[in-house]
């Protein structure tokens, strides 16, 4: 361990008589453990503040005034320290903590979720006494409560050590479970009518050193001894580092796992309880094709009926079977391993020919923007004296662990927070400054903020605001966060920003994505005009063609393009690569009509989404719980997803479909597992080359990918005009919610219930502007097209903004989205105010 | 008696709680002495006064002062005025009698120290006095002694009133920062937390007690040294004693520091006049709740801290607490007790489930459900919260709440202990099985 620290301040301390070398700063109960000395601890958590609760970890310590017990966890290592952890009067504090902690514990550990994983019953075995003094009536409380919709408190069980607390108010900023009380009667509890309703509730129920809080998804499902568990990473776009626990082949739990680049061990809600829909009854574990009555197949059936693979596939190979490779469009793979992508990308550009492919489902920021610009790692950003310029929407709802990440960093390390979102976020309490440009407008205010040339009010924005964040761009480190925040609003303003960034000094970018693993699909070449490595056709056709013989030359369609040419009769096989352009792409009409019109459209899905269901074959895939591979996050960082369990029925790894159906069209793809992927892309692809599959596991997460390679961002040359908001109308803001219609969240019976119903949220001001009561339904006009929805209050939204969610139940506001405008003016009609 | 009053003088005015009356009896003179004093000259006379603080520690508030680091701002004044150790009643008096004299210290103390901030915490419960002292604060506001260039100088300072809610602990400095600051009420671990480098909103703080700060004026008029005159060498100036229990005339005394003895406070007629009926004395309580017992061979020690510290108590809080010879021991014991985990914040483990379970034991005894095993018991339940069970206390919890609940059982125990054991011997109750029911 030692020679770690080599190169930074050591100091030496006396722990248990031996002569240690530890770092300068650190705190006792860590030094400690570096050294091999472990202190019994429950209240310390080293992503927490100190409090020192517990009393479990009071050693003996002389800094030269005398030994006097202190509690190692709220001390910090010091030059000439003798500390003693091992003294008989230590272990009787020890014995004498653990005692009174159990004073009051109800010790139904046999009953109790955590048993076999408890650090009380653990420290219990190596340090209490055993047998209790206690004679009296021990603390009652009624057990167990609901704090939330999915976590449950025993308060019995409690021992007090603040962990859930700090974590909900210090580290996500949700202080809805306080204590109450005080002395004996302390406890942990919810405000009245006032759940736990936090994105990271899941979090408190790790965190707990004991059986008091636990969650709805596990709660009495297994035994911790009964448990496997692997370390793997959460297919989203930050590639949230977990721990996958199963049963009996069956997933019955995700924990966060702590890893220092990326979430920290925190990981949201969505996530942590989403194991539930790869189980879920309606997971597709066998392909279906068209049919129709009897479970017949049937071209012209109105249904999916269950198909042998032989048969599915024959259907696909017939059909590709003389087809122009430009009437083949290949449309998402971002939920996909790097490997099953890579697959796929030498399917369809390799072997079939075709470059209409696509991973964008045209919300995602395009590709140069994506892989051209200088990338940051969230640990970059959020080390001290840097400022973070955020072009996103509210992280709370998108990016939890970013979200948390952030906000430490404006807490704890002195990072300056600048925010141009289209509306109030979660962090704007803590941002140095919080602008909020009209959607649209972020090109013409961030150049006003770059360049210090500042208009009386640009954007929405008062100059003052401008120039007092200006402030914070000088002399310093910038790294600008930026993803699509509003589907309301084109990509163009959120270019021209980021050109104005470009002309900073020391000015570097974290581009978020949309969809899981949309920066692997990128990578791997699931982009028209893009191959593996950030090449572009032209650069990696010399590199590739010896292996990826049936190479395009043209530079194909984007998702976009690939729908029109299918409502034009231009694409004869569509495939759908865990895709739902019905449900995601923000023109559903197009959608709507490109698939109605192919002839052939394949799905390789989890479940029967609305594009699913409208596919002629459907094949089942296995889920990131189920297949070996990688993923690639937004930093470009690549760590391992691991196989857990067996994939329902005859569902298989995305990868192996690609080399099934290459197989069946005459070619081996060559790939029979995805160390072959790497084989192949290592080298060839430049910005891969030091990667080294086999040793994924080893270090987890210090592989990166910053290179640009060979996809240059491109600069918006021409502004577009600015375009302020008459009196009448209100520009739309369309957001995303954490909970919301998406696939998984509705297959998790725990979470489908939190999505909440689609709804107008405008600002209190204009509520009254316009007279209207809350609740009323509304009819909602842009250019024509209209949209019923009832309206609620929210004054996170400026005036003369609206506000709406996506992909809730009720109103869709996809309805009011005007091609190619670059903002959207919404008019509330004022005949529609009665009730309706 | 030749020792001048120094902050009770004006307890008999009627009208000494008003500007009025306070002006007419020299108040505000130590406030115009300092402003024409340099703020180091004054700092420099608290120190030769070695005055000591008033509210429990005794640590000397000259030296006190000089802790704050020279660079670090803004910084804060905090008066902890939340006076709720059992028995002390003493900054309920000044504040209620003369709130003046206190804002003057106040005031006085800020310019020594260069504060603009001053926080003035008056316990939930002291109704009356927070009346006075608003009202007193209004005047000194109106008078020009507090706000914005005092008396005509350069010199401003706010001073901001803030009620507690009814904690004792918020009497510690740490946790009456934290209520400040409008979290719960719980003790700050020092170190790192010394308010004097991490206080008040992480700030430089200096918490001084009322009546350490109700001395101030005084000493800047009359000075350091003729403070120092009196008293013993380290114990100088004058002492209010809250004297209460069984004795004839309990009251509020202020005496020579360190030269009256217990003797003279508790018998002596010009004081508490003796113990009542009378009876014989049986135990005190010489600084507070917390403190250690003494018995009747120490009434002969005089009222000065070295001397008590070292004879295993302490003068803490000035309150003196007298039992006579018909105290039933094991109820106060058990009052004291129960008075302690009451009120533990329940931050730290041995303080919250330990002191609980010492009033459940006491309780058991005193309803005839006690144990033989009980005395080792009760003992080693101390000794988990205190451990080794000596003075000063060593302790497993953050603050010393905890060990105060050991205070009183280990010194009955000491003294007393065939009275628990006749409690527990003439039990009328069949002994208690593990599972706390009778078999």
């Amino acid at each position: 361990m030692t020679e770690i620290h080599q190169d930074s301040g050591l100091i030496t301390v006396t722990i248990d008589g031996k002569e240690v070398k530890v770092k300068s700063g650190e705190v006792l109960i860590d030094a400690c453990e570096e050294v091999g000395v472990d202190i019994p601890r429950f209240c310390y958590h080293k992503r927490m503040s100190q409090v020192g609760m517990c009393r479990m970890c009071i050693v003996e310590v002389d800094t030269g005034r005398g030994p006097s017990l202190q509690p190692s966890c709220m001390m910090d290592v010091s030059e000439g320290m003798i500390v003693d952890t091992q003294s008989e009067e230590i272990k009787k504090v020890q014995d004498g903590v653990l005692e009174f902690l159990l004073l009051n514990h109800p010790l139904d550990c046999p009953v109790c979720d955590k048993g076999g994983e408890c650090p009380l019953q653990d420290q219990t075995m190596a340090y209490g006494p055993g047998e209790t003094r206690f004679v009296e009536e021990k603390r009652h409380f009624e057990k167990p409560i609901p704090i939330s919709d999915n976590v449950y408190l025993d308060r019995e069980r409690c021992i007090l050590c603040d962990r859930c607390t700090r974590f909900a108010d210090e580290v996500v900023g949700d202080p809805l479970i306080q204590f109450i009380d005080r002395g004996n009667s302390t406890q942990v509890n919810t405000f009245p009518e006032d759940p736990f309703a936090s994105y990271f509730s899941g979090n408190i129920v790790q965190l707990c050193p004991v059986g008091a809080l636990t969650a709805k998804p596990y709660r009495f499902k297994a035994r911790p001894w009964d448990l496997e568990e692997i370390e793997s990473t959460y297919p989203n776009p930050l590639g949230d580092r977990i721990v996958v626990q199963s049963s009996r082949d069956q997933v019955l739990r995700l924990q966060g796992l702590d890893s220092e680049e990326v979430n920290w061990g925190w990981l949201c809600d969505k996530d942590r309880f989403s194991f539930e829909a790869f189980q879920n009854e309606y997971r597709l574990d066998n392909p279906l094709v068209r049919g129709g009555g009897l479970n017949k197949a049937d071209k012209s059936g109105t249904g999916l009926v269950a198909a042998s693979w032989a048969g599915a596939m024959s259907i696909i190979t017939e059909s590709l079977n003389g087809t122009d490779p430009d009437r083949v469009g290949v449309i998402g793979g971002s939920r996909l391993t790097n490997e099953s992508q890579y697959a796929w990308a030498k399917l369809a550009k390799g072997v079939i020919g075709t470059d209409n492919v696509s991973a964008d489902l045209g919300d995602e920021l395009p590709p140069h923007v994506l892989l051209g610009l200088p990338r940051a790692t969230i640990s970059e950003i959020c080390s001290p004296g840097s400022t973070v310029v955020l072009l996103t929407p509210d992280l709370k709802e998108e990016y939890g662990t970013l979200f948390i990440r952030l906000r430490d960093a404006a807490k704890n390390q002195g990072v300056n927070i600048v925010e141009l979102s289209p509306m109030k976020t979660a962090l704007s309490g803590d941002a140095v400054a919080s602008l909020h440009p009209l959607p649209g407008e972020i090109g013409n205010v961030v150049e006003a903020l770059v360049t210090g040339d500042i208009p009386r009010e640009i954007g929405g924005v008062s100059g003052e605001e401008i120039s007092q964040a200006h402030t914070y761009l000088k002399d310093t480190n910038v790294y600008v966060v930026v993803s699509r925040s509003s589907m309301a609003q084109s990509e163009v303003p959120i270019i021209e920003a980021l050109t104005s960034f470009q002309e900073l000094d020391n000015c570097r970018f974290l581009p978020l994505v949309r969809r899981a693993n949309t920066m692997g699909a990128l990578d791997m070449g699931m982009a028209p005009g893009l191959l593996p490595g950030r090449n572009t056709l032209s650069s990696g056709s010399p590199v590739f063609s010896d292996i990826w013989t049936n190479l395009p030359t043209e530079t194909g369609a984007n998702t976009k393009q690939i729908l029109q040419k299918a409502s034009d009769g231009e694409i004869d096989i569509l495939f759908l690569l865990g895709a739902d352009p019905l449900t995601d792409f923000p023109n559903k009409a197009l959608a709507e009509a490109a698939l109605q019109k192919v002839q052939t459209v394949v799905a390789v899905d989890l479940f029967v989404t609305p594009s699913v269901y409208e596919s002629d074959v459907v094949l089942p895939a296995a889920s990131f719980l189920e297949a070996d591979g990688s993923h690639t996050n937004v930093e470009g960082r690549i760590t391992p997803i691991r196989q857990k369990i067996t994939p329902p029925g005859t569902a298989r790894p995305d990868w192996m479909i690609a080399a099934e159906l290459a197989y069946r069209l005459g070619y081996d793809l060559e790939i029979t597992g995805p160390e072959d992927v790497w084989e192949e892309i290592s080298s060839r692809s430049a910005v891969h080359g030091r990667f080294d599959y086999a040793r994924l596991d080893d270090e987890p997460g210090s592989y990166l990918i910053t290179a640009t390679g060979r996809i240059p961002f491109i600069p918006v040359e021409e502004r577009i005009e600015t375009r302020p908001v008459d009196s009448y109308a209100m520009r739309l803001i369309l957001g995303r919610r954490m909970f919301d219609r998406g696939t998984i969240t509705q297959m998790s019976s725990s979470l489908s219930h939190l999505a909440e119903q689609s709804q107008l949220r405008i600002n209190q001001y204009d509520f009254e502007r316009l007279g209207i009561k809350e609740g009323t339904h509304v009819q909602v006009t842009s250019e024509g097209r209209n949209l019923s929805i009832s309206v609620k209050v929210d004054n996170r939204v400026p005036r003369s903004s609206a506000l709406i969610y996506r992909n809730l139940d009720g109103a869709d506001p996809r309805e009011l989205l005007i091609e190619e405008s670059h903002s959207i003016d919404i008019r509330i009609d004022p005949t529609s105010k009665a009730d309706s | 008696m030749s020792i001048p009053l120094i902050t009770t003088s004006r307890w008999d005015v009627e009208d000494g709680h008003t500007l009025e009356g306070y002006l007419r009896t020299g108040g505000y003179e130590g406030l115009r002495r300092a402003l024409e004093m340099t703020p180091d000259q004054v700092h420099e006379e608290v120190k030769k006064a070695s005055l000591l603080g008033r509210g429990g520690a005794g640590f000397p508030a000259g030296i006190k002062w000089g802790f704050l680091p020279s660079d670090v701002w803004p910084r804060y004044l905090v008066v902890n005025g939340d006076e709720s150790e059992p028995g002390t009643y003493k900054d309920r008096l000044l504040i209620e009698r003369d709130p003046h004299q206190l804002i003057e210290g106040c005031v006085i103390t800020c310019f020594a120290l260069g504060l603009s901030q001053c926080f003035l915490y008056v316990r939930g419960e002291m109704a009356h006095g927070q009346e006075r002292v608003a009202s007193a604060l209004n005047e000194a506001y109106d008078h020009g002694y507090v706000g914005r260039n005092i008396l005509g100088t350069e010199f401003s300072v706010d001073v901001i009133l803030h009620w507690g809610a009814g904690a004792y602990i918020v009497g510690e400095e740490t946790a009456l920062i934290e209520s400040l600051e409008g979290n719960r009420g719980m003790p700050r671990l020092k170190p790192p937390f010394f308010p004097a480098s991490i206080g008040l909103y992480g700030k430089p703080t200096i918490v001084n007690n009322v009546e350490t700060l109700s001395n101030i004026p005084w000493i800047i008029e009359h000075g350091g040294d003729a403070f120092a005159k009196m008293g013993a060498e380290q114990s100088t100036g004058t002492r209010i004693f809250a004297v209460s229990g069984h004795v004839q005339n309990p009251g509020v005394f202020e005496v020579e520091f360190g030269t009256t003895t217990f003797r003279d406070l508790i018998m002596g007629d010009e004081y508490a006049g003796g113990i009542r009926d009378g009876n014989s004395i049986k135990a005190f309580i010489p600084g507070g709740a917390s403190a250690p017992w003494f018995f009747e061979e120490h009434l002969d020690i005089p009222l000065e801290k070295t001397v008590v510290d070292n004879e295993g108590s302490m003068l803490g809080s000035g309150a003196i607490v007298v039992m006579d010879e018909t105290t039933d021991i094991v109820k106060a014991c058990h009052n004291v007790v129960r008075f302690f985990s009451r009120e533990s914040c329940g931050k730290c483990t041995p303080c919250r489930e330990g002191t609980n379970w010492l009033e459940k034991i006491l309780d058991r005894i005193l309803n005839g459900y006690g144990r033989p095993e009980d005395i080792d018991l009760l003992l080693d339940v101390c000794d988990n919260i205190s451990p080794g069970i000596s003075w000063p206390p060593k302790q497993t919890t953050i603050c010393p709440l905890g060990p105060s609940a050991v205070s009183p059982i280990a010194s009955a125990l000491k003294r007393y202990r065939s009275e628990f054991d006749a409690y527990i011997a003439s039990n009328a109750v069949t002994p208690v099985s593990v599972d706390g029911v009778s078999s």
